[in-house]
C-alpha cells in the first residue's frame, strides 16, 4: 500500500476570534470558499446580465438604442470571459475546491494557509481590475474573449485602448491567484491525506478537482505567456503577434508578427481550460448520483483512468479551435483524430453515470434533478462536439450559432447544472439548514427546460449558416424571416431562465435563516465531510482528533449492513473483511 | 511504476492487502508539503519558459527576425559578457550548495556565511544583466527594434523576476531560523532554495545558448519543431 501523509499539525489551532480575522483576513479553507463563491458569483450575475442584454438585441433588432455594435461586441467579449475564467473555474476551484478537498481528504486546513487567504484577495483584485474596465474611456476590450491580435488591440475594435489592457492586467492577476490556490489544493491532496485515505479511496470529487487544477497549473502559463506578448505589442510597439498593417490608412510600426501564433497559445490554454472546468464537475456529479442513487457508483477505477485519460489529451487537441485559422491544413487530420479519441473515456463516463442510476434506489431530490439534467445536457453537448471535431464537418459550420450552441451545451450549461446540484447537495453542510425543496424543483424545471428551449433551436440557426458574433443580420438572403422569429423566440426565453435564477437567490438567503435545521448527514452520504462533529464544521475541521478511513467513498446499499450506507471512517466488520478475503480468494 | 499501481487498487474489496496502516506512518516529514509544491513550482516555471522558447522558435522563422548572433555587427557575437554573468550566477549555485552542507553539518555561522555570498551574487547577477540591457541600448537596441530583442529583454526580466521572488522566499526561511532560534530547522527549507537556485541556473544557461545562437543553429532546432 502507498504511504499516507498526515499532516496533523503539532501546536494547537489558533482560532480566530476578532470579526475582521474569522471572516475578512480568514486563512480557513471553509471561510476563503465562501469568500470565492460569493465573489464568482456575483461576477457571474454581471455576466448573466450582459448576456440577457444580447439576446434583446438579438431577438429585437432596432429596438433598444442604447445597445450599439460597439456595446454588444463589449457584452460578448465580457460575458465570456467573466463566465469561463472568473466565475466556472474560481468557483469549481476556489470555491468547492477550497471548501472540499480538506473535508474530504480528512485534513483540518489547505497546507499553505496564508497563501490561499493570498489567492482570494488576487483574485478578487484580479475581479475589479476587470470590472474597472466598464468605467474607463472607451469601455471594456469588445475583441471577444479569445482576444485575438490584431484586432484586439487596433482601432476600430472597441476598447482597444485601457479596455484591452485592463483585460491582459486582470488575466496576469488572476492566473498569479490561481497558482497559489492550484499549488495549495494539488499538495493538500497529495500530503495531507488522513489516514487510511489511500488516492484509491478518494471520492471522484477530489480526483476531478485534483487533475483539473494540474491542468490549470500546466495550461495558464501559456495564457500568461500570451498576455505578456500581447501587452507589450500594445504598451511598447513590439511585433510579437502583430503583423505590418495599414489601420485607417496609416502605416503602422509593426512588423512581420504572428497572429496564428497567439492562437496556438491562446488554445494551448483554452481547450484545457474547458476540461479545467468539466473535470470538477465531472467528479461532483458522480458523487451527487452515487449518493441520491443509494447505489456504488459503477467503475470507480474506471472513472479515475478516464478523468486523469481526459486530462492528459486534452493537452494535445487545441489546434481543433484553428480549423479555419489558416494554420497547416495538415495538422487537422492530427487534431481530429486526437479530438475524437477524447469521446471514448468522456463516452465511459456518461455510461458509467447511466449505470449507476441503473436498478439503483433514485430519490428525486433536487441536487439529483439537476445531475439528471447534467447528464442530458452534456450528452447533447457531447455529441455535437464529435461533428465540430471532423474538420469537413466544422468547415461551414465555424463562425456559426451551431457552434455557440455547442459550447453553451456542453461548457456553459453542463458545468453550471453541476454547480446547482453541487450547491443545492452541500447547503445543509456549508449552512446547517435545508434549502427549501419546492423552490428548488421549480428552479430546476425553470432552469433544464429553459436551457433546451434556448440552445435547442440554436442549433438550427446554425445549420441555416447565420452566423455568430454578428449585432444584426440585416437583409441577408440566405437567412429566413423565420429565423429572426427563432431568435425572438430564444430572447424570451433567455430573459425568463435569467429572471428565474432569481428564485435560486431568493432560495440561498432565505433558507439561511428560516430553513429547517438540516442536521447531521441528511442525505445519508458516506464521504468525510458530512462525518465531521460539528455541522456546519468549526474551524480545524475535525475536534480533537482526525478520522481514520477504512473504506472507499462508495458503500451504498452494502448487503447485510443495518443501514443503507457505511461511513469512509467506519471500521470494517468482521464479516465484511471474511467476505472480501473470500472474494479476493476467487 | 507506483503511480500505475495505485491506479490498479481496488478500494472496494476489504481485503487485507488495502486494510489500513499502523500508526507509525503518521510520521510527517515537514517539508513533504513544501517540496511537493516546489516541485510543481518548478514544473511551472518550466513550462512558462518552454512556452517561450517555443514561440521564439515559431517566430524566428519569419523574415524580418534577425539572430543576435552570427555577424560581427550584431550585440552577442562576442558572448563575453554573457559569460562573466553566467559565472556570477554559477557562483551564487554554488554559495547555495555550500550553505545547504554547512547548514546540514550544523555549522550554522558558515551556513548564513554562504548563503549571504549566494545572495550578493545573486543580486550582483541581476546587477549584471542590468548592465547588460544598458550596453544594448547604448548600441541602439531596443526592447522594439526587433523581435530578438524583445525576446532577450522578455526573458532576460522575467528569468530576473523569478531570482528576486526566490530571494524574497529566501529572506523569509533566514528570517525564520534566526527569529525562531532552532539552526537546525534551517537545513530543510534550504535544501528545497538551493533546488530553486540550481533549477535557474539551467533555465539561465538554456536562455543563454539559445538567445546566443548563430542563425544556422536557431533555423536548425525551428526546423526540428516542425516551424
Amino acid at each position: 500500500m502507498q504511504h499516507v501523509a498526515i499532516a496533523d499539525q503539532t501546536d494547537e489551532l489558533h482560532d480566530p476570534t476578532s470579526f475582521i480575522a474569522k471572516y475578512v483576513w480568514s486563512q480557513d479553507h471553509k471561510v476563503i470558499a465562501i469568500q470565492y463563491s460569493l465573489t464568482a458569483i456575483f461576477v457571474g450575475l454581471v455576466a448573466l446580465v450582459l448576456s440577457g442584454l444580447m439576446r434583446l438585441q438579438l431577438g429585437f433588432p432596432d429596438t433598444f438604442d442604447f445597445i450599439d455594435p460597439s456595446a454588444y461586441l463589449q457584452f460578448i467579449t465580457m460575458h465570456g470571459m467573466i463566465m469561463v475564467i472568473y466565475l466556472l473555474t474560481a468557483l469549481l476551484l476556489g470555491g468547492f475546491g477550497n471548501y472540499l478537498i480538506p473535508l474530504m481528504v480528512g485534513a483540518r486546513d489547505m497546507v499553505f494557509p496564508y497563501l490561499n487567504m493570498l489567492s482570494y484577495w488576487m483574485y478578487l483584485l484580479s475581479v475589479i481590475v476587470l470590472l474597472s474596465s466598464f468605467f474607463v474611456p472607451g469601455g471594456p476590450t469588445g475583441a471577444g474573449w479569445t482576444l485575438y491580435p490584431p484586432q484586439a488591440i487596433l482601432r476600430g475594435t472597441p476598447g482597444y485602448d485601457w479596455g484591452i489592457i485592463l483585460m491582459l492586467a486582470s488575466l496576469a492577476i488572476f492566473i498569479i491567484a490561481f497558482t497559489m490556490g492550484g499549488l495549495n489544493y494539488v499538495t493538500t491532496v497529495l500530503q495531507a491525506r488522513t489516514r487510511g485515505m489511500t488516492l484509491m479511496r478518494m471520492p471522484l470529487t477530489i480526483w476531478g478537482i485534483f487533475t483539473a487544477t494540474v491542468l490549470g497549473l500546466l495550461a495558464f502559463p501559456a495564457l500568461l505567456v500570451s498576455a505578456i506578448m500581447m501587452m507589450l505589442d500594445k504598451v511598447v510597439g513590439t511585433s510579437f503577434f502583430m503583423p505590418a498593417l495599414v489601420s485607417l490608412g496609416e502605416n503602422l510600426d509593426y512588423s512581420g508578427g504572428s497572429p496564428v501564433l497567439f492562437q496556438h497559445l491562446f488554445w494551448f490554454f483554452g481547450h484545457p481550460e474547458v476540461y479545467i472546468v468539466a473535470l470538477p464537475a465531472f467528479g461532483m456529479v458522480s458523487d451527487v448520483l452515487a449518493t441520491h442513487a443509494r447505489k456504488n457508483i459503477f467503475g470507480y477505477r474506471m472513472m479515475v483512468w478516464a478523468i486523469v485519460a481526459i486530462g492528459g489529451l486534452s493537452f494535445i487537441v487545441w489546434a481543433h479551435h484553428m480549423y479555419v485559422s489558416g494554420m497547416d491544413p495538415a495538422f487537422g487530420f492530427f487534431f481530429a483524430t486526437t479530438t475524437l479519441i477524447i469521446a471514448i473515456p468522456t463516452a465511459i463516463k456518461v455510461y458509467n453515470w447511466v449505470l449507476t442510476l441503473w436498478r439503483g434506489n433514485i430519490h428525486l431530490t433536487v441536487p439529483m434533478l439537476f445531475a439528471i439534467g447534467f447528464i442530458f445536457t452534456f450528452t447533447h453537448g457531447g455529441l455535437t462536439g464529435l461533428f465540430l471535431g471532423n474538420v469537413t464537418i466544422d468547415l461551414p459550420l465555424s463562425d456559426t450559432y451551431f457552434v455557440v450552441a455547442h459550447f453553451h451545451m456542453v461548457m456553459g450549461v453542463s458545468p453550471i447544472m453541476v454547480l446547482f446540484a453541487a450547491i443545492y447537495h452541500w447547503y445543509p453542510l456549508i449552512t446547517g439548514r435545508m434549502f427549501n425543496v419546492r423552490l428548488g424543483k421549480i428552479h430546476f424545471w425553470f432552469t433544464f427546460l429553459g436551457t433546451y428551449a434556448i440552445y435547442l433551436p440554436m442549433h438550427y440557426l446554425g445549420f441555416l449558416g447565420v452566423p455568430r458574433r454578428y449585432f444584426a443580420m440585416g437583409d441577408t438572403d440566405f437567412i429566413p424571416e423565420s429565423a429572426q422569429t427563432l431568435n425572438a423566440g430564444i430572447t424570451v426565453s433567455a430573459l425568463i431562465v435569467g429572471v428565474s435564477q432569481l428564485i435560486f437567490l431568493y432560495n440561498v438567503f432565505w433558507s439561511l435563516r428560516h430553513g429547517e435545521k438540516a442536521g447531521h448527514n441528511p442525505w445519508g452520504a458516506t464521504s468525510l465531510e458530512w462525518q465531521t462533529p460539528d455541522v456546519p464544521p468549526h474551524h480545524g475541521n475535525w475536534g480533537p482528533e482526525l478520522p481514520t478511513v477504512y473504506r472507499w467513498a462508495y458503500d451504498y446499499s452494502v448487503p447485510g449492513a443495518q443501514e443503507d450506507f457505511i461511513p469512509q471512517n467506519h471500521p470494517i466488520s468482521d464479516d465484511e473483511r471474511t467476505a472480501g478475503e473470500e472474494r479476493e480468494g476467487q | 511504476m507506483s503511480f500505475f499501481k495505485t491506479l490498479a487498487d481496488k478500494p472496494w474489496l476489504h481485503a487485507p492487502a488495502i486494510a489500513v496502516g499502523g500508526a507509525d506512518e503518521s510520521v510527517l516529514d515537514p517539508q513533504g508539503p513544501a517540496r511537493v509544491a516546489l516541485r510543481f513550482i518548478l514544473a511551472i516555471v518550466g513550462i512558462l519558459f518552454f512556452l517561450f522558447i517555443i514561440t521564439f522558435l515559431s517566430r524566428s522563422q519569419y523574415p524580418d527576425f534577425r539572430a543576435l548572433a552570427g555577424s560581427p555587427w550584431q550585440p552577442f557575437t562576442d558572448t563575453s559578457r554573457l559569460w562573466f554573468n553566467t559565472a556570477v550566477l554559477a557562483c551564487a549555485s554554488i554559495a547555495m550548495q555550500l550553505g545547504l552542507v554547512s547548514a546540514r553539518r550544523g555549522h550554522l555561522n558558515a551556513a548564513v556565511a554562504s548563503v549571504s555570498a549566494a545572495v550578493f551574487f545573486t543580486l550582483g547577477f541581476l546587477f549584471a544583466q542590468y548592465m547588460l540591457w544598458q550596453y544594448l541600448q547604448g548600441l541602439g537596441f531596443y526592447l522594439d527594434t526587433n523581435p530578438a530583442e524583445s525576446y532577450f529583454y522578455v526573458l532576460t526580466a522575467i528569468h530576473g523576476l523569478h531570482l528576486i521572488g526566490g530571494l524574497v522566499v529566501l529572506a523569509y526561511v533566514v528570517f525564520r531560523v534566526w527569529y525562531d532560534g532552532v539552526p537546525a530547522s534551517l537545513s530543510g527549507p534550504l535544501q528545497l532554495c538551493t533546488t530553486y537556485w540550481h533549477f535557474l541556473l539551467g533555465i539561465w544557461l538554456v536562455l543563454f545558448a539559445l538567445l546566443t545562437s548563430r542563425p544556422e543553429t536557431i533555423n536548425a532546432l525551428a526546423a526540428l519543431c516542425g516551424f
